[in-house]
């Protein structure tokens, strides 16, 4: 799938933070959702993490731009932390983007309009420009001769690098992906993969949830391994697959990879 | 069947008329149009043999007759020696009235009860649920009877009202008293204040006058129409007109600059304002009901038979409304309003700029619909004696003129065309937001 | 490159419960009840609410009378015991009154009638409720309409024999014609064959039956129904007979024949855009001029096609709806085995499109339902409208409006409400049939 060699070098990783999560717990009502999740994602690192259905990958990485709310411990993005402050929160979540599994493209706007509709409304921007830089990015994920049309009537290939490009129109700092390619055919994996590598290769900071464990090793600098809320390993992708430690982690490996 | 298309059209067989793809469906139709004819000649046949019998024509002349009877609530010109035409038309109008006014209610009630349904807040959607259960399964007629009931028997006599010198001395308060001071609701009907209006006389003058004050009445022939009121809707349309016109601005500013202008309160200003001067200018006074006697003098009264029937189609109604609501909103995934947040958009620009936009499209066909059902409801008018469309003529026209027949088919066709309308509404709003897909 | 430390954790973590304020009912009331300003005050209005309706209600249904013979008793009973200024139920109406709102003017003697009627209607519908049950039953349900017919409204048995026996001639015909010649034209046949027996031998035959084996019991007239009894009755007949109707109008508005396509949108939009009501009056009124001179028969079975008609206009809309939502790849694969347009609509799509119908159908059939109390204006005896009014209009009862309402809108929410769990309860059965 995504073999093809990428030049890591190319890669940098700052010692600047982007994120930061100390001691976070998260309960859905009596459950125990997070369990003491400690993380630090420096600027321009890829992260991929995987584990079992359930284990809160999801909530995780919703918690980083507060479409979920934490009960305790800390979460600074970008030197602002999530509380209940509004404006710390809309911060971050014009700074954060984020794509989801089931793409959530607005089916009433055009493409096009899906693109602008948050640089116009949130970042304030003239409409001509809006427009200009969507169309830029939409023929970065290959696509700008659609602009025109309607969600509906794209592949869901195509919705997903919509997706993508809606997100990059608010220029953010960090993406987050949950399970991009999970609804979609292997044909189409692939296109959306390959928008991601090109996306990584510029540098952006990626947390991604997948369990395509060819993307994570051409591309993650570390893989972070879930499972009952709480990370349970993290290594860089040639020592986790290779080399894993946990027993959790074998068995979860040889599950995914053993067929 | 590749065989049969084949064949040379010269060899036709009388059973190519069944069994041939290309003569069957005309063969059918044909039947079914000659059984359609033979039936509708078989009513027509009847129903001549029938006016024969009972010495009667089927024709509308008796449109143009005396109607000589009373209705007790019109909305424009009548008396007893206008024609049955004349009568039917109040009765129209009537049942419009009732319609409307059930419509706004309805969707008022509907929209709040709909979305508080979705509260967060455990005691207020469980109170909805309860509300919207119990009132659309039990039959409307129920309510409206109810109503009714309620309003004629519970409500206090005018003279209740009063406070004789007697109980002013003992410090009694009177047995009733007008709701804000301005309402009186007793058993004959609602009085409410009623406006007036006045240019360059003094007001006592003008409120004695039973004609309308201020710039007078048009008289169209069929109907007059009051000038107050065309102008007030003239210098409101212009308000609106120029209001779009702020906002039109507003957005070419948005689009040009990215920021976009505070505009609340130029609307605010532009709705309000000139409509305000207007009706100070022509002297715009309300008549408060006052007790005279044993009766209520001044204000308007407004009947029983209206309130009830209104409010309580409007209540019915409104339970369905706040489904159709509940629906809509619910039919908008979640993953809608998170993608809008992961975006960075506050809550109220998500539900003006992504929900509300489609969750209107799921909610105003079967909203439309509800519309027709409680529009077509108000014949039930007949519970309550509201002298609607089928109280004047498909009820008392009716029976005076004996022309069953022909009212009813009146009164069907004009009730038809009301639906007509508003379905054609449905249809192309419903084409104007289809949603494109694949 | 300060990136990360590889970490690799040993003992997993037990989940522990959520920090203090968040469990218990406090944590739920906060949560559920005051987690905003706005949410308190709807809260409160919400308790304000409740409180009020309690104050007046539950007094009011603690000082039930249940013993007595007029108004004004009951009302002198209540200040008696409650004090003079207490306000209480007098349900002793309902006692003395219950059985004119279930039969209406029935005669007494017979109440057994309707009542075995109402017993064996439960076990008629009880196998198209529950598919679980034995599909044998279904002929006891075919035959339940005659022996219903002729329990209610009594005369000879051999009546409703021979009506079946036309639609047991039509069902021969059908079978034998079919085929050969199509369904539509076979069906054509059949029902001429039925008309002709029911109108030339219907009559002669069943008396001169009735003349050699008599086998009738005591004749009761229409006039003498009401109440939920009449209700029950137009509303089942309707019911069972709209559906099909149904069905047929939803396949016409669907046809490539443009003159079947027209005929059935002109049918379904004229019924649905007049009022029932004027439906009601056309029954009353108006079919005395449609039918041949001096043709004149029952007012509950004009009523009774009419609400019929009336009920198949809105579930053809349905049905329409339900066959719009069928993919189109269904239809396709239907034809592509060959199967004819009448085997493909029985086998593959009705089942499909009626199962997507099935809230809009109840609810069609809850609207038909409620609709049934108008026949009180066309002088027939509702519950609502025709018994309660009879009730008032005695002296004894004169003035008293709470109690008729609440007694048969309670009946009346009981049946409705039922029949909507019923439906939710069959569409979740059915979603889970399928996985
Ligand atoms: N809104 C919610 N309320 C209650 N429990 C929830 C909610 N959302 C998720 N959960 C539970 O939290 C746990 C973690 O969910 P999450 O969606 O984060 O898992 P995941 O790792 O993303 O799984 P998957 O790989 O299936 O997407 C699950 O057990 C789930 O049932
Ligand atoms: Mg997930």
């Amino acid at each position: 799938m995504a073999e093809q060699a990428i030049d890591l070098s190319k890669m940098t990783i700052s010692d600047e933070v982007a994120v930061q999560i100390s001691n976070m717990n998260k309960w859905y009502g009596q459950f125990h959702v997070l369990r003491d999740v400690n993380m630090t994602v420096h600027k321009g690192e890829r992260i991929v993490i995987c584990g079992p259905s359930g284990s809160g990958k999801s909530t995780l990485i919703r918690c980083i731009n507060r479409l979920e709310e934490h009960q305790s411990g800390q979460i600074v993005v970008d030197g602002t932390e999530l509380t209940n402050d509004l404006k710390n929160i809309d911060k971050v979540r014009s700074e954060v983007g984020m794509v989801f599994q089931h793409f959530n493209l607005f089916p009433h706007l055009t493409i096009l309009e899906n693109c602008t509709l948050a640089p116009i409304w949130v970042r304030k921007i003239p409409k001509r420009e809006a427009e200009e830089t969507a169309m830029h990015f939409l023929s970065k994920v290959k696509i700008p001769d659609q602009a025109h049309k309607y969600p509906g009537q794209l592949s869901g290939g195509q919705q997903q690098r919509v997706a993508i490009a809606r997100s990059l129109c608010m220029r953010p700092r960090i993406m987050l992906f949950d399970e991009p390619t999970s609804a979609l055919d292997p044909e189409m994996i692939k296109e959306v993969l390959d928008t991601m590598i090109s996306l990584a290769e510029e540098g952006m900071t990626m947390l991604c949830v997948t369990h395509e464990m060819g993307f994570a090793q051409a591309v993650a600098n570390r893989v972070i391994f879930m499972d009952k809320g709480q990370i349970v390993e993290q290594n860089s992708p040639r020592e986790f697959f290779n080399n894993p430690q946990s027993e959790r982690t074998k068995l979860f490996l040889s599950q995914i990879l053993g067929h | 069947m590749a065989f049969v298309q084949d064949a040379p059209k010269d060899s036709f067989r009388l059973g190519m008329l069944i069994y041939d793809t290309r003569y069957r469906s005309i063969t059918i139709q044909v039947v079914v149009l000659i059984l359609f004819l033979l039936f509708l000649s078989w009513l027509v046949n009847n129903t001549a043999q029938n006016l024969a019998a009972k010495g009667r024509t089927f024709d509308f002349g008796f449109l143009w007759m005396r109607a000589g009877y009373d209705i007790n609530q019109r909305l424009v010109d009548y008396t007893n020696d206008s024609t049955h035409m004349r009568a039917a038309f109040i009765g129209l109008l009537n049942t419009l009235l009732a319609a409307f006014v059930g419509c706004i209610i309805a969707t008022i009630l509907g929209v709040v009860i709909g979305v508080l349904r979705l509260s967060k807040n455990w005691i207020v959607s469980r109170l909805m649920t309860v509300y919207v259960e119990i009132f659309r399964n039990v039959p409307v007629l129920l309510w409206i009877l109810l109503a009714a009931t309620i309003l004629s028997e519970t409500t206090p006599q005018p003279r209740d009202f009063r406070q004789t010198p007697e109980m002013e001395q003992a410090g009694e308060e009177p047995k009733a008293s007008m709701l804000f001071g301005i309402i009186a609701v007793t058993n004959r009907g609602t009085v409410i204040p009623e406006p007036k209006f006045c240019i360059g006389k003094p007001q006592a003058e003008c409120d004695a006058d039973p004609n309308e004050g201020g710039l007078g009445v048009i008289d169209l022939g069929i109907f007059k129409v009051s000038l107050n009121l065309l102008a007030l809707l003239v210098v409101f349309g212009g308000s609106i007109f120029v209001n779009s016109r702020i906002t039109k601005q507003a957005n070419a500013t948005q689009e040009a600059t990215g920021i976009r202008p505070v505009t609340w309160w130029k609307s605010l200003a532009v709705l309000i304002i000139p409509s305000a001067i207007l009706l100070w200018a022509l002297g715009l006074h309300f008549v408060v009901p006052e007790l005279k006697g044993f009766n209520f003098v001044g204000g308007i009264s407004v009947l029983h038979s209206f309130t009830a029937l209104t409010l309580a189609l409007a209540l019915y109604t409104a339970a369905f409304i706040a489904e159709i609501v509940r629906a809509g909103i619910m039919a908008i995934s979640r993953g809608q309003s998170e993608a809008a947040a992961a975006l960075g958009l506050r809550p109220g620009r998500t539900m003006s700029l992504v929900i509300l936009p489609q969750a209107l499209r799921v909610i105003i066909p079967p909203l439309i619909s509800q519309y027709l059902n409680l529009t077509k409801n108000t014949s039930l008018a007949i519970a309550v004696s509201y002298m609607d469309l089928r109280g004047t003529l498909g009820g008392i026209t009716l029976n005076q003129t004996g022309k069953e027949l022909e009212c009813m088919l009146l009164m069907m066709g004009i009730y038809l065309t009301i639906s007509l309308i508003i379905s054609a509404l449905m249809n192309l709003f419903n084409r104007a937001v289809k949603l494109k897909e694949r | 490159m300060t990136e990360f430390t590889p970490f690799v954790r040993k003992d997993m973590l037990e989940p522990r419960d959520p920090p203090g304020n968040q469990q218990g009912p406090i944590a739920w009331a906060r949560e559920n009840l005051f987690s905003g300003p706005m949410n308190t005050v709807l809260t409160l209005l919400g308790i304000l609410a409740v409180g009020w309706l309690a104050l007046h209600i539950i007094p009011w249904l603690m000082h039930s009378v249940w013993n007595a013979n007029s108004l004004s008793e009951c009302r002198a009973i209540i200040a008696q015991t409650w004090g003079p200024d207490a306000t209480g139920a007098c349900w002793a109406m309902v006692r003395e009154r219950w059985h004119q709102y279930v039969f209406g003017f029935y005669p007494m003697d017979l109440y057994w009638r309707p009542t075995l009627a109402f017993l064996l209607m439960l076990v008629a519908i009880a196998p198209v409720l529950y598919q679980s049950l034995p599909r044998k039953m279904m002929w006891f349900t075919a035959l339940y309409p005659f022996i219903c017919y002729w329990l209610l409204w009594g005369g000879t048995l051999w009546a409703p024999i021979v009506v079946l026996a036309g639609f047991g001639l039509f069902a021969l015909a059908f079978r034998f014609a079919a085929p050969k010649l199509g369904v539509p034209v076979s069906a054509g046949l059949g029902l001429l064959a039925a008309a002709v027996w029911w109108l030339f031998v219907q009559t002669p035959l069943s008396t001169a039956l009735n003349g050699i084996i008599p086998l009738s019991i005591r004749d009761v007239d229409s006039d003498q129904f009401g109440g939920f009894l009449l209700s029950i009755v137009i509303g089942i007949t309707a019911i069972s007979a709209s559906l099909p109707m149904g069905i047929l109008l939803a396949l016409g508005r669907k046809s490539d024949m443009l003159l079947v396509k027209s005929l059935s949108v002109m049918f379904i939009e004229f019924i649905r855009g007049v009022p029932l009501i004027t439906l009601l009056f056309t029954a009353s009124l108006l079919l005395q001029y449609f039918l041949p001179p001096g043709s004149n028969f029952d007012i509950i079975l004009r009523v009774i096609i009419l609400v019929t008609l009336f009920a198949a206009a809105y579930i053809a809309e349905v049905i329409r709806g339900g066959l719009a939502a069928l993919p189109r790849g269904q239809y396709e694969a239907a034809d592509a085995l060959g199967l004819d347009y009448w085997q493909a609509q029985r086998l593959i799509i009705m089942p499909q499109a009626l199962k997507i119908s099935i809230p809009g159908i109840v609810s069609s059939f809850i609207g038909l339902f409620k609709d049934t109390t108008l026949v009180a204006f066309v002088g027939l005896m509702d519950p609502l409208k025709g018994i309660t009014a009879v009730v008032r209009a005695d002296i004894n009862w004169k003035g008293i409006y709470w109690e008729p309402y609440i007694f048969a809108g309670t009946i009346f929410f009981l049946i409705c409400f039922g029949m909507s769990r019923y439906s939710m309860w069959l569409e979740r059965k059915l979603k889970t049939d399928h996985r």
